[in-house]
């Protein structure tokens, strides 16, 4: 009986050691959940803090905390296309379509990739540009040729200012409280974000949380964009009547004869 | 000041949409033309999607072509027979424009068809009019008048079956030809986002003869029935029409025209005539340029869906 309580204690012991060596967990918080895009919206930035916690058990490290935060936009599929010479004129020829392609992408690190994690682990967790360049969307395969157009997908986000990598992106506090900057583009399109936040040390990950915001158009616009898509007809009509009417305006305000 | 498009879901300078409605509204003014032509290339230069270009524009000749229709019909400027018969071709080509515009952009060949449509119809109307202003300039040097028609002298296509009698614009003709060109025009238009008037004005003018007085007038109450109906077509079959683009459009337009159709008091009829072809010619060059020159950036990206796969 007093062994099998003994092997049990012991047993437990084993079972939460490994947990105890890694007790790191992240409390993270965003400045805000639900980020308005009203009338005279130019994009928006919300802000990311994280905290360390450690409990009493927590090993010591022996190098610093580095932190990644990865923000995804809403899925999209795209098609890229390459232009092709057809006789004198370039038209649009081959393409590939890509599914399940994050309309946003921000990699944003405490240092530069190559400390943070290995490659291996830096594209399983889908931190930097690079890695996305190599597994972003589904796709059809077609023997390697598919890549040169992921590769273009990433590189026109990229130009456009929608995928964006920032080595500095992440700025420690205090050695245990960091904070984030998530700078969206005007052009960033309304949806849900997705925030990963991933501590790491030594090259190994310790904790992760996950959160995320929203981008959503409120009063006015919203009412347009869903009247819009809705109610077609109606909206159709009611934008007819309004041009008509500023017609209208217009001739009697400026009538010359 | 930046304003945000709820429908093309981009962010746009307020000021910048405003004055080139009004840059564009003082051309349209000074031409006595809709404008479409010259403010769908921009818009979609400007980065607005083509689709939403197009279609919005729309709205815009919609509010143009009624103050101007207005206009005529205070004047009683408008034979609104000749003008029924137009409208009726007109409505058949402006809803197969929004069906080809919607196949179009579910091809992901959108942009391309707006491109050589662009060329094709500029270019070719461009020189016919550049052609045909030069020739009457010289014309006029030479002080040879251009001939004048002589009774009982008619071009064939008049004389085909389903005659009509046109009283107030001293026509009578067969109304195949009509619709044909009605129906080319609505068509076009409504895949442009053009109102047409700059073909349909010299069409009445020197193909059927319609008295200049009228033609203008009836032209544009053609071009507010078939866009009135290209807006409604593409808001629903598109989803396109971006009302607060389109409210823009239309005050910086309307103010725009005011100065223009001042300003063209001073202008000569065949300079006027020289300057629209050149106009309209450099906007078809325009897009040759983008369709023949190799591209800098091979690649192209369009959204064919939003939500994640199925």
């Amino acid at each position: 009986m007093r062994i099998a309580r003994l092997f049990a204690v012991a047993l437990l012991a084993c079972l939460l050691a490994p947990l105890a060596a890694r007790a790191e967990s992240l409390v993270t918080s965003l400045s805000s959940h639900q980020v308005a895009i009203s009338s005279n919206y130019s994009g928006s930035q919300v802000v990311l803090f994280g905290a360390i916690r450690r409990d009493g058990q927590t090993i010591s490290r022996t190098g610093p905390y580095q932190a990644a935060v990865v923000v995804r936009g809403p899925p999209q599929t795209v098609t890229v296309r390459l232009r092709e010479e057809m006789g004198v004129v370039w038209i649009n020829g081959e393409q590939q379509k890509f599914a399940d392609v994050p309309a946003f992408y921000a990699a944003l690190t405490s240092a530069p990739l190559d400390q943070i994690a290995a490659p291996a682990l830096r594209d399983r967790l889908a931190i930097g540009l690079d890695g996305l360049a190599r597994h972003v969307g589904e796709t059809a395969e077609r023997d390697g040729r598919e890549m040169v157009f992921r590769q273009s997908l990433v590189r026109l986000k990229r130009e456009m200012g929608l995928y964006v990598a920032a080595e500095r992106g992440v700025a420690f506090v205090t050695p245990q409280v960091f904070r984030a900057a998530i700078v969206l583009p005007a052009d960033a399109p309304p949806g849900n974000y997705e925030v990963d936040v991933m501590l790491f040390s030594g090259g190994s990950l310790l904790a992760r949380d996950r959160t995320n915001f929203e981008l959503v158009k409120i009063g006015f616009e919203q009412r347009i964009a869903t009247l819009a898509e809705e109610q077609s007809l109606l909206y159709g009509l009611g934008t007819a009547g309004a041009a008509l009417f500023l017609g209208w305006l217009a001739s009697v305000v400026f009538r010359r004869d | 000041m930046s304003i945000y498009l709820p429908v093309a879901e981009l962010t746009v300078s307020l000021f910048m949409i405003l004055g080139l409605g009004a840059a564009v509204g003082f051309i349209s003014g000074l031409f006595g033309i809709g404008g479409g032509f010259l403010m769908t290339p921009l818009l979609i230069f400007l980065g607005i999607p083509p689709a939403v270009a197009v279609a919005t524009q729309t709205a815009q000749i919609v509010a143009s072509s009624t103050t101007s229709g207005l206009a005529a019909l205070r004047r009683r400027a408008l034979d609104l027979k000749l003008g029924g018969v137009l409208v009726v071709g007109g409505l058949v080509g402006t809803a197969l424009g929004v069906w080809l515009f919607a196949a179009a952009r579910r091809a992901g060949q959108l942009d391309l068809l707006i491109v050589v449509s662009y060329v094709t119809l500029f270019t070719i109307v461009g020189s016919l009019m550049l052609r045909e202003s030069i020739r009457e300039f010289l014309q006029s040097r030479k002080g040879k008048p251009r001939p004048r028609r002589r009774a009982g002298e008619h071009p064939a296509y008049l004389g085909l079956p389903l005659r009509m009698r046109f009283h107030r614009s001293k026509l009578y003709a067969s109304v195949i030809p009509l619709w044909g060109i009605a129906m080319f025009i609505g068509f076009a238009g409504a895949m442009l986002g053009i109102g047409g008037g700059f073909i349909l004005v010299p069409a009445l003018l020197y193909l059927f003869r319609v008295p200049t007085n009228i033609v203008v007038g009836t032209s544009q109450f053609q071009i507010l029935c078939t866009t009135l109906a290209a807006l409604v077509l593409h808001a629903v079959a598109n989803q396109a029409v971006d009302l607060v683009l389109a409210l823009m459009l239309i005050v910086g337009g309307v103010f725009g025209a005011q100065f223009g159709a001042r300003a063209s008091t001073h202008l000569r009829a065949d300079v006027f005539r020289f300057l629209l072809a050149l106009l309209i010619l450099g906007v078809g060059l325009r897009f040759a340029v983008e369709l023949v020159l190799p591209p800098e950036e091979p690649f192209t990206l369009s959204i064919t869906q939003i939500g994640g796969g199925e």
